[in-house]
C-alpha cells in the first residue's frame, strides 16, 4: 500500500495544503502569462503595468528582422543535430546499463548524469579551455559538442526507465522463437522503447534549443536564439521585439514538452510491462 | 543454444553469425554498447574537466598577464583572499536560501500531488510542474525583469492592495533590501526560486509516493497529532527527495551567472566571477580554481546524498 490508496484521499486533503499547492502552482505559472501580455503592449520604453494600450504591431516588426530568423535557424539546426547524437548515445548507454551488473557500473552511471549534476558554467568553461588547448576554432560543431554532452543524459534517463519496465522475458521469447539479435531489436525492442526515445529526444531538443550557459562558452561569433535574447536582456535595443520573440520561444518549447509528456504517458501501458 | 530447442535451425546469414557472437558473449555486447557513449563523455567531457583542473594549478604572471605553465598552489591561495572568500560565502548563502525556500514552496505541491491528486488531476499536476521546468530559461528570467521593474506588475500589485509601505520597509532592510526589487538580493533569490522550484517538486513527490500509508495510519492510531505525524514520519521519509531536489537547486544556483547579471545587486556571485575571470580578465587559472569550488561543494553534497539514498528519488 502506498499513499495512493490512502482512505483520507476521499476528503481531498486539508484546506491549508490545497491553498499551499495552489499558491505554489500560481507562482510557477503567472510570470509567463505576463510575458504574453507584454507582447501586445504598445508601450515601448518601460515595463509599465498595466500596459497603457494594446497593439499587434510588434509581431510584424519582429517578423521582418533577419537577425532573429538567422538566430532561430541556427538554434534549430544545433538542436536537431545534438538531439540526433544524444538519442544514439543515450540509448546505447541505457541499453547497456539497464540490467547489467558489473564492476564500475555505478561509476559509469554517475558519469552519465554528471553533465547535469555539475553546474553548467563548469561544463562551459571546461569545454572552452579544452578547445583552446587543442586549438579547435569555435564553430557550429563546437556548440553541438557541448549541447550533445548534456542532452545525452535526458535521453538516457527516459530510455533507462523504459528498459527497466520492459520484461526480459519478451526478449527471451523472441530469441527462443528463432529471431536473431537484430530482428529482436527491430521488432520487439524498438517498438517498446520508441516512444521513450521520442520523448527523450523532444526534451533534449527543448533543452538544446533553450541552452545559453554552456553556449556562451562554446560559440564564437555564432548567435543562437538564446544568445540573441541574452544580449537583448543586457543591452535592450527594442524591448517590444524581445517580448514577441519570448512569446515565440514559449510556443516553440511548449510543443515538444507536451509531446514528450504524451508519449511517456502512453508508454506506461507497454506490452510486457512488469507492473 | 536456442536453435537446438527448435525443429528447424534459422538460416545461417552473416548477420545471424554476428548476432550469435554478440548474444553468446554478454561482455562483448555490453562493451560495444557502452563504447560510443563512454568515449564521447570520457574524451569530450571528462577530458575537458581534467584540462580545467590542470589549468587551476597554473598561475598568471602579475606583470605580463600571461599564464605561467608551472604547477603551483598559488592560484588556490588566491581563493582564500578575503574578497574571494566573501564571494564564495555569499554564493553559498544565496544557494542555501534558494534551496530552503524551494523546499517550502515545493512541499505542498508535491504532497498534494502524491497523496490526494488522482487521475486527471494527477496528470494536470504533473504537466503543471513539467511545463515551467522545461520552458525557456531566458524567457523565465526575462519575465521577472518585467515583473520586478519599478513600474512593473509587482510594484503595481503591492500598491493596489495597499502594501507598498511594507515593500518599502522590506527594501530598506539591510542585506535583503536595495534601491528596488530588481537590484536586491530579494529579487535575485525570488528569480532563482522561481527557476528551480520545479526541480525540487519532482523528487520530493517521487519520495512521497513511496511512503506507505500504513505507516501514517499507524502513527495516527498511536495517538500522534497530524503535526507529529508530519514531523516524525512523513518528513524523515521525504528527506531523500528533499536532498535530491537540493542537488539541483544548489548546483544550478552555484553555476548561474546570468540571473545575477540581470536581477540583483552589483556585488558578484561565484558564477559571474568565473565568467569575468575567463573572459574579460583572461585569468583562466583563477577562473578554473573558482570553478573547482562548486565542483568540490557538489562532491560533498553528492556524497551525503548517496548516503541518504537520494539517488533513488532522482
Amino acid at each position: 500500500m502506498t499513499l495512493l490508496s490512502a482512505r483520507r484521499s476521499k476528503e481531498g486533503g486539508p484546506i491549508g495544503l490545497k491553498l499551499g499547492a495552489a499558491a505554489g502552482l500560481a507562482f510557477l505559472h503567472l510570470p509567463l502569462a505576463f510575458i504574453i501580455l507584454y507582447a501586445f503592449s504598445n508601450e515601448d520604453r518601460s515595463f509599465e503595468f498595466p500596459p497603457p494600450g494594446y497593439t499587434l504591431r510588434w509581431f510584424g516588426v519582429a517578423w521582418n528582422r533577419p537577425d532573429i530568423w538567422e538566430a532561430l535557424g541556427l538554434s534549430i539546426r544545433v538542436a536537431l543535430v545534438s538531439t540526433a547524437l544524444a538519442i544514439m548515445l543515450g540509448t546505447l548507454a541505457a541499453g547497456a546499463l539497464a540490467r547489467a551488473k558489473f564492476f564500475g557500473r555505478e561509476a559509469i552511471s554517475l558519469l552519465f548524469v554528471l553533465p547535469i549534476a555539475l553546474p553548467g558554467i563548469v561544463t562551459g568553461i571546461a569545454l572552452r579551455s579544452a578547445f583552446s588547448l587543442a586549438d579547435i576554432p569555435f564553430s557550429f560543431w563546437t556548440i553541438v559538442l557541448g549541447h550533445a554532452t548534456f542532452c545525452i543524459v535526458v535521453v538516457y534517463n527516459n530510455a533507462i526507465a523504459r528498459f527497466r519496465r520492459l520484461s526480459p522475458s519478451m526478449i527471451e521469447a523472441s530469441m527462443d522463437l528463432g529471431a536473431d539479435g537484430f530482428q529482436t531489436f527491430r521488432h520487439i525492442l524498438l517498438p517498446a522503447i520508441g516512444t521513450a526515445l521520442l520523448a527523450g529526444g523532444m526534451l533534449a531538443f527543448a533543452l538544446s534549443f533553450d541552452e545559453v550557459i554552456v553556449t556562451t562558452f562554446t560559440a564564437g561569433q555564432q548567435r543562437t536564439l538564446p544568445i540573441w535574447m541574452l544580449s537583448e536582456l543586457i543591452r535592450p535595443h527594442q524591448r517590444p521585439v524581445t517580448n514577441v520573440v519570448a512569446v515565440a520561444v514559449i510556443a516553440i518549447t511548449a510543443l515538444p514538452i507536451l509531446a514528450a509528456y504524451y508519449w511517456t504517458r502512453e508508454g506506461e501501458t507497454v506490452a510486457g510491462a512488469e507492473r | 543454444m536456442t536453435e537446438a530447442v527448435l525443429g528447424t535451425a534459422p538460416p545461417d546469414t552473416p548477420l545471424r553469425r554476428v548476432s550469435d557472437a554478440l548474444v553468446g558473449r554478454r561482455g562483448l555486447l555490453l562493451a560495444l554498447l557502452l563504447a560510443p557513449p563512454l568515449l564521447w563523455l570520457g574524451i569530450i567531457y571528462l577530458g575537458s574537466l581534467f584540462a580545467l583542473l590542470a589549468q587551476s594549478f597554473f598561475s598568471i604572471d602579475e606583470y605580463s598577464g600571461t599564464i605561467v605553465y608551472e604547477p603551483t598552489l598559488k592560484t588556490y591561495g588566491e581563493l582564500f583572499a578575503p574578497a574571494n572568500l566573501d564571494i564564495i560565502i555569499r554564493t553559498l548563502m544565496v544557494a542555501t536560501a534558494v534551496t530552503l525556500l524551494a523546499a517550502i514552496v515545493a512541499f505542498p505541491i508535491a504532497y498534494f500531488a502524491a497523496r490526494y491528486a488522482r487521475g486527471r488531476m494527477k496528470a494536470l499536476f504533473y504537466v503543471a510542474v513539467m511545463m515551467p521546468l522545461w520552458s525557456s530559461y531566458l524567457v523565465k528570467v526575462y519575465a521577472w525583469k518585467l515583473l520586478l521593474a519599478k513600474e512593473g506588475a509587482v510594484g503595481w500589485f503591492m500598491q493596489a492592495v495597499g502594501l507598498s509601505g511594507a515593500l518599502d520597509a522590506w527594501l530598506s532592510a539591510p542585506i535583503v533590501g536595495g534601491p528596488s526589487l530588481s537590484v536586491s538580493y530579494t529579487g535575485m533569490v525570488l528569480v532563482f526560486l522561481y527557476l528551480w522550484t520545479p526541480f525540487m517538486v519532482l523528487p520530493v513527490q517521487a519520495a512521497l509516493e513511496r511512503v506507505p500509508v500504513t505507516l501514517i495510519k499507524a502513527s495516527e492510531d498511536l495517538g500522534a497529532k497530524p503535526s507529529q505525524t508530519f514531523r516524525h514520519v512523513i518528513l524523515p521519509l521525504a528527506a531523500p527527495g528533499l536532498v535530491a531536489g537540493s542537488i539541483f537547486t544548489f548546483s544550478l544556483t552555484l553555476g548561474d551567472y546570468i540571473v545575477p547579471q540581470i536581477v540583483g545587486p552589483s556585488s558578484l556571485i561565484l558564477g559571474q566571477v568565473v565568467y569575468t575571470q575567463q573572459g574579460t580578465a583572461g585569468n583562466i587559472p583563477l577562473a578554473a580554481a573558482f570553478s573547482v569550488a562548486p565542483v568540490l561543494i557538489m562532491g560533498v553534497f553528492l556524497t551525503i546524498a548517496k548516503r541518504t539514498g537520494a539517488f533513488d528519488a532522482l
